[in-house]
C-alpha cells in the first residue's frame, strides 16, 4: 500500500481533491461535503509534504499520465520549486476549510453550501494541478479549472453584497483575457517548436530564441499570466474580487491564487525560456522592475486611503506582489529565492489577516474601518491577530515579513543596486502608515457603547492563530523557507530543467 | 404553445431521431468524428427543444434539477473513476492498456468509458445552464414592455 501511494504520489495529490468535488455534489449534505473535502485536502497536504521532503535536495520526480512517455504524453514533474508552492497551496487550503465551515454560515445560502465545497475543491485541484504539471498546455487546462471555480466562489458573496456579482464579472472578463493571451502565447511557441512539454520546450527554444514568433509568444505568456498575478497596471480585478467575496474565499485566493500564477511566470521565464540573457533579461530589467516598483509604492499609497479593511488588504496584496516581481527581476539566486520566500511568508501573513478581518465581519457584519472603532477591547484575540499580521506585513524583525524583505534587500545589495534596497525599506514605511490606521481604529478610538460585540468563535480564531504563530515561528526559524527557496532558485537561475537526478515514478511507460 | 400544433407534432417526431443521433455520435466517436462532448450537446438539445415547445415546467418534471446536478457529478466520477481503476489494476493513471489482456482492447474500453463520462457531464451541464437561464423569474411582465 505504502509503495503504491509513493509510486503515484504526484498524481494522488491532484486526483484525490478532484474526485472529492463531484462526491461533495453527489451527497448533497453539507456536513458530509465538509468531511469529504477536509479529508481530501488533508491527504493532498500530506502528499505535498512527502513530495517536498523527497525533492528537497534537488531530485526531480516525473510521473507519466496514461503511461505515455513525454514529450508526447502529459508529465507531472515535481522539483523543489513547485513542491514548495504545492506545500503553500495545500497548507492554506487545509487551514481555510475549517474556517470556511463557520464563516460561510451567514454569508452563503444554506442550500448552496455543498456547491461551495465542490467549487472550493475544484479551485484547489486547479491550483495544485497548475503547479505540478510539466506540460505547458496542461497548465492552461488546470488554470481554467481553478479560474472558473474562482469566479463562482467570488460571486457567492452576492448574498451579503450584490457588488460581488460585478466583481466576479470583472474578474471573469479580465481572467479570461489573461488565459486567452496565455494560450495564444503557447500556440506561438508550439508553432515554433512543435512540442508542449516544458522540458522539451526548454531544450528546443534556445536555438530559435531570436525568432519573432518565440518572442511574441513570450510576451503573450507574460502579459496573460501578469493579469492573473495582478502585476501593477493589470490588477484592476483584484481589489473587487478580494473585497466582496465571502471571507473564506478571500483568505484562500489572497494566499494562493496569485502565488500560483506567479509560479507559472517564474517557470516560463526561467525554465522554459532562459531569462538570464538577451530578450528575456531585458524584459525583466526594463519592464517588470519598474512595474514592480510602481506597485510597491502606488498600491501601498492607495491602500492608505481605503476605508474598507478588506479592500485595503487587497491593495496591500498588489504591492506585496511587487516585492516578489522585484526579486525576480534582480535575476540572481538571492532575488529569486527572495521571491519564493516572500510568496511563502505573504501567503501566511495575508491569509491570517484576511481570516481576522473575516472574523470581524462575522461578528459585526461589516469590514468598514469606521465600524471597528474600539473593537480591540471587545474582540481582543482577533485584534491582536490583526496587529501581529500587520507587523509581519511591514516586516518588523522576528516576523516572517522581515525575513523575506531581508533576503530581497541582500539580493539588491549583491547587485549593487543600493537605490532598490532603499526603496524596499521606503515602501515598507508606507505599510506602517496603513497598518497603523487600523491599529488606531481598533485600540485608540472609543467603542460604540450601544453595540456589544462578542469575541469571534473558536472555529474562526484557531485557524487564524495557527497562521499567526507560524508567521512568528518562520520569522525566527528562517532556515526552513530559505533552504528550499535557495535550492529552487539555484536550479531556476541556471535555466532549463536542471536538478540532480530524475526519478520516474509510477509504472514503466511504453 | 398550446395552439402551435405543427410545432408540437414536429417536435415529437424529431426528439427520437435527435437522441438516436446523439448516441451514434457518442459511440462512434472512437472511429470517426464525434465523441462525448458533441454527443452530450446533441443529447441535451433534444431535451431543450422539448422544453422550449412543451414548457420548462413539463421538462423539469421529466428531468428534475436534482437529477441533473447529480449527473454532472456522475459523469466526472466515471472519468476519474476509470483512472482510479487503472491505478489499481497496476497501471498509471488512465493507462487503458491494463483494462484488458490485449492492449488495444483495453484502449478501446477505456476511451469508451471516459467518453461516456464526458457525454453525461456535458449533457447535464447544458441542461442545467438552460434551467438556470429559462428558470429565472421574469423581471418585466410581457405587457410592461
Amino acid at each position: 500500500m505504502l509503495s503504491f501511494v509513493s509510486a503515484h504520489s504526484p498524481l494522488l495529490a491532484i486526483v484525490i481533491p478532484l474526485i472529492s468535488a463531484p462526491l461533495c455534489m453527489l451527497f448533497g449534505n453539507r456536513t458530509v461535503a465538509f468531511t469529504i473535502s477536509t479529508l481530501a485536502v488533508a491527504a493532498s497536504f500530506a502528499l505535498s509534504i512527502y513530495l517536498l521532503w523527497w525533492v528537497k535536495d534537488g531530485t526531480v520526480l516525473s510521473y507519466h499520465i496514461g503511461g505515455w512517455a513525454p514529450p508526447l504524453g502529459i508529465e507531472y514533474r515535481v522539483d523543489t520549486a513547485n513542491a514548495f508552492v504545492l506545500l503553500i497551496v495545500s497548507a492554506m487550503g487545509l487551514l481555510t476549510l475549517p474556517y470556511a465551515r463557520t464563516s460561510i454560515t451567514d454569508e452563503i445560502d444554506e442550500n448552496h453550501h455543498t456547491l461551495f465545497y465542490a467549487c472550493y475543491m475544484l479551485c484547489f485541484t486547479g491550483l495544485m494541478g497548475v503547479t505540478i504539471t510539466g506540460d505547458a498546455f496542461n497548465v492552461f487546462v488546470f488554470l481554467e479549472i481553478s479560474s472558473l471555480s474562482t469566479y463562482v466562489l467570488v460571486a457567492l458573496g452576492a448574498k451579503k453584497d450584490k457588488r460581488a456579482l460585478s466583481a466576479a464579472y470583472d474578474y471573469l472578463v479580465l481572467g479570461t483575457i489573461g488565459a486567452t493571451f496565455f494560450v495564444i502565447g503557447l500556440g506561438f511557441i508550439y508553432m515554433a517548436t512543435g512540442t508542449l512539454n516544458m522540458v522539451d520546450l526548454s531544450q528546443r527554444l534556445p536555438a530559435i530564441s531570436d525568432s519573432r514568433t518565440v518572442r511574441a509568444g513570450f510576451a503573450l505568456i507574460v502579459i496573460g499570466m501578469g493579469l492573473k498575478v495582478a502585476v501593477y497596471p493589470l490588477h484592476r480585478w483584484l481589489p473587487g474580487a478580494y473585497t466582496y467575496s465571502p471571507s473564506a474565499v478571500s483568505v484562500f485566493l489572497a494566499s494562493t491564487a496569485t502565488k500560483v500564477a506567479l509560479y507559472v511566470i517564474i517557470r516560463f521565464m526561467f525554465s522554459v525560456y532562459s531569462a538570464r540573457f538577451g530578450f528575456e533579461a531585458v524584459t525583466f530589467q526594463y519592464v517588470i522592475l519598474p512595474l514592480a516598483l510602481v506597485a510597491m509604492f502606488g498600491a501601498s499609497f492607495v491602500a492608505v486611503y481605503q476605508i474598507n479593511l478588506k479592500r485595503m488588504l487587497a491593495y496591500s496584496s498588489v504591492s506585496q506582489i511587487g516585492y516578489m516581481l522585484l526579486g525576480l527581476s534582480l535575476l540572481n539566486v538571492e532575488g529569486v529565492s527572495g521571491a519564493f520566500v516572500h510568496m511563502f511568508n505573504h501567503a501566511m501573513t495575508k491569509g491570517a489577516l484576511f481570516m481576522a478581518v473575516g472574523a470581524i465581519v462575522f461578528r459585526t457584519g461589516s469590514a468598514m474601518l469606521p465600524n471597528m472603532a474600539g473593537l480591540g477591547k471587545q474582540m481582543p484575540w482577533t485584534s491582536a491577530a490583526i496587529v501581529i499580521g500587520g507587523l509581519s506585513l511591514i516586516g518588523v524583525p522576528s516576523s516572517a515579513g522581515f525575513v523575506s524583505k531581508w533576503v530581497l534587500m541582500s539580493a539588491a545589495f549583491e547587485r549593487d543596486w543600493w537605490l532598490i534596497a532603499f526603496l524596499i525599506v521606503g515602501s515598507s514605511l508606507i505599510a506602517v502608515v496603513y497598518v497603523w490606521r487600523v491599529i488606531e481604529v481598533l485600540y485608540l478610538q472609543q467603542p460604540n457603547k450601544d453595540v456589544v460585540v462578542k469575541e469571534a468563535p473558536l472555529s474562526l480564531l484557531v485557524p487564524t492563530w495557527i497562521l499567526i504563530i507560524t508567521t512568528l515561528w518562520f520569522g525566527l526559524h528562517a532556515d526552513f523557507a530559505i533552504g528550499f527557496a535557495t535550492t529552487a532558485a539555484e536550479n531556476l537561475i541556471q535555466g532549463g530543467f536542471g536538478g540532480k537526478e530524475v526519478i520516474i515514478l509510477g509504472v514503466e511507460s511504453r | 404553445m398550446e395552439h402551435h400544433l405543427i410545432l408540437r407534432v414536429v417536435t415529437k417526431i424529431l426528439v427520437g431521431p435527435i437522441l438516436l443521433y446523439a448516441l451514434y455520435v457518442q459511440f462512434h466517436g472512437d472511429f470517426g468524428p464525434g465523441g462525448g462532448f458533441q454527443a452530450g450537446v446533441i443529447f441535451a438539445v433534444a431535451f431543450i427543444l422539448y422544453g422550449l415547445v412543451f414548457s420548462l415546467r413539463q421538462l423539469r418534471e421529466l428531468v428534475p434539477d436534482r437529477i441533473v446536478h447529480q449527473l454532472v457529478a456522475i459523469g466526472l466520477l466515471l472519468y476519474a473513476g476509470t483512472g482510479i481503476v487503472t491505478l489499481f489494476l497496476g497501471g498509471n493513471f488512465l493507462d487503458y492498456n491494463v483494462l484488458s489482456d490485449v492492449g488495444y482492447k483495453g484502449q478501446h474500453w477505456g476511451i469508451i468509458t471516459i467518453e461516456l463520462g464526458v457525454g453525461i457531464t456535458v449533457f447535464a451541464v447544458m441542461l442545467s445552464i438552460y434551467y438556470a437561464f429559462a428558470g429565472r423569474p421574469p423581471q418585466l411582465d410581457d405587457k410592461d414592455w
